[in-house]
């Protein structure tokens, strides 16, 4: 008898205990929540080019980009460290979707403005949202003193772009994003060159640990472009050090805004004309808390 | 024997029926602090789920991890991927019981300091730990709250040496419900 008591007890005192199990659990599952997928890529450009991620309200990323000279080049060039181009610019996150830049290259003393916006983010739970999709659209200008014998006017040295970026976080480790982009140049260098270039690109992420990561970066321009021109390939590693991001990079590419990169890359990635380069990215939290 | 059995029965119903006093919280509030040489982190989740046994003194937490809220989005981003590992452990729990629940009476007013043990679940580690708790009754409102720290390293979770003057190994956490509700099945 005492043993059927017991037996009793023991499982009266187990029901209530998984039935509490499982109250606690449709408590949890009463909300199901949506949670945005984040941290698809360390950075806002993958290399070169936008990537899908945005910065947050009020911060802002000082980015300093800098392309060295082909390492082919040898030790008499220091492996290309001895010629360096120079991109320095400011982004800042007016809302969480919304990103304005300003930037400054060293070739043809080029000045860039861009303005990004979220379409879409990522995410999963209640509302299943597979991709995310950002858009990016900018302007640029070359500002060096011209001595042809008809100076360009603003116009003619001014170039416009229109980029869209779809980007799914694969999983933790891999990130890949589709980068299609429209550059148009109002006086492309050669009078032969389409002022409108498609360019179809990727880019992804390889996350080797925590904080570090490989990446990519490509971009197949379509149109006429003169012969000396090639396709933007990079290949880089991200270190992610609290609020700095560095981004190490091998590239045939020296230009670090669209019309750059895109239409005048020079080097061919296979042949070797590859240069080392850097970004250093240090965000800051800048205005209000949230 | 069969008086026996019958008097069992009947009191076991009784436990039963005392059993249903449930009370439970989607809003609570969980606060973490970090204090180190550069600077100090704080965070806020106020979706942390509870559900309190009040007669056997059985109480269960659940929080998701992504729901807390850094000052810097970047502070954010960061505990999410390289320390808690939000993807992998969406969320942390704690299951535990309270030190004489029979002392605690609901229906007046009243202050009670309750020491609470139990195993909690972080970044897919569980150990147990004991916390002092306060039960507050006022105005047929029951309040809760803890205050405990943890350290970090018996969670695995690892604190670079590059960030160690800024980010704390030991985290003060405050757990407050401002108001138990009680639970009705459905």
């Amino acid at each position: 008898m005492k043993k059927i008591i017991s037996s009793v007890l023991y499982s009266l005192v187990f029901l209530s205990a998984s039935a509490q199990e499982v109250l606690l659990k449709s408590l949890d599952d009463s909300i199901p929540e949506t949670v945005k997928i984040t941290g698809a890529f360390k950075s806002t450009r993958v290399i070169n080019a936008h990537s899908v991620e945005m910065l947050a309200k009020h911060n802002l990323d000082f980015r300093i980009m800098h392309r060295f000279g082909f390492i082919s080049d040898g030790i008499k060039q220091l492996y290309g460290l001895d010629a360096a181009s120079f991109r320095m610019s400011f982004d800042y996150g007016i809302t969480d979707n919304f990103t304005l830049g300003i930037g400054r290259s060293t070739f043809r003393k080029e000045l860039d403005l861009f303005v990004k916006g979220r379409v879409l983010q990522q995410s999963t739970g209640q509302k299943n949202i597979p991709v995310s999709i950002v858009a990016a659209a900018g302007t640029m200008v070359w500002t060096e003193q011209s001595f042809a014998a008809i100076k360009p006017d603003f116009s003619d040295r001014s170039a416009y772009y229109f980029q869209l970026l779809l980007g799914r976080k694969f999983s933790n480790r891999f990130s890949f994003q589709l980068s299609p982009i429209v550059v148009h140049s109002n006086m492309p260098v050669n009078v032969t060159e389409d002022k409108t270039i498609f360019a179809l690109g990727g880019g992804g992420r390889f996350k080797i640990s925590k904080r570090t990561a490989i990446t990519f970066d490509y971009h197949h321009p379509f149109g006429k472009l003169d012969s000396i021109y090639t396709s933007p390939l990079s290949i880089g590693f991200d270190i992610e050090t609290g609020g700095h991001v560095f981004q190490l990079q091998f590239s045939n590419a020296t230009g670090m805004n669209e019309r750059a990169y895109i239409t005048q890359t020079t080097g061919k990635f296979f042949n070797g004309d590859i240069r080392f380069g850097f970004n250093l990215s240090r965000i800051f939290k800048v205005g209000k808390h949230r | 024997m069969k008086f026996l059995t019958g008097g069992i029965l009947l009191l076991l119903s009784f436990i039963n029926t005392e059993a249903q006093q449930k009370l439970f919280t989607k809003t609570g509030i969980a606060v973490f602090f970090s204090k180190a040489p550069i600077e100090n982190i704080e965070a806020k989740n106020n979706k942390l789920f509870s559900v309190w046994d009040v007669s056997s003194g059985q109480i269960e937490f659940s929080i998701l991890m992504k729901g807390f809220a850094f000052d810097k989005a970047l502070m954010q981003e960061h505990f999410n991927e390289n320390y808690v590992e939000s993807d992998k452990y969406p969320k942390a729990f704690f299951k535990g019981v309270m030190e004489n629940p029979k002392n605690i009476s609901l229906d007046k007013d009243g202050t009670y300091l309750v020491k609470v043990i139990g195993m909690l679940t972080l970044h897919g580690i569980t150990r147990q730990i004991t916390v002092p708790a306060k039960i507050e009754v006022k105005n047929k409102i029951i309040s809760a709250s803890t205050t405990f720290t943890l350290q970090l390293a018996e969670y695995k979770i690892k604190i670079p040496r590059i960030v160690s003057d800024n980010i704390s190994k030991s985290i003060l956490i405050n757990i407050l419900v401002p108001s138990f509700q009680p639970l009705t099945p459905h």
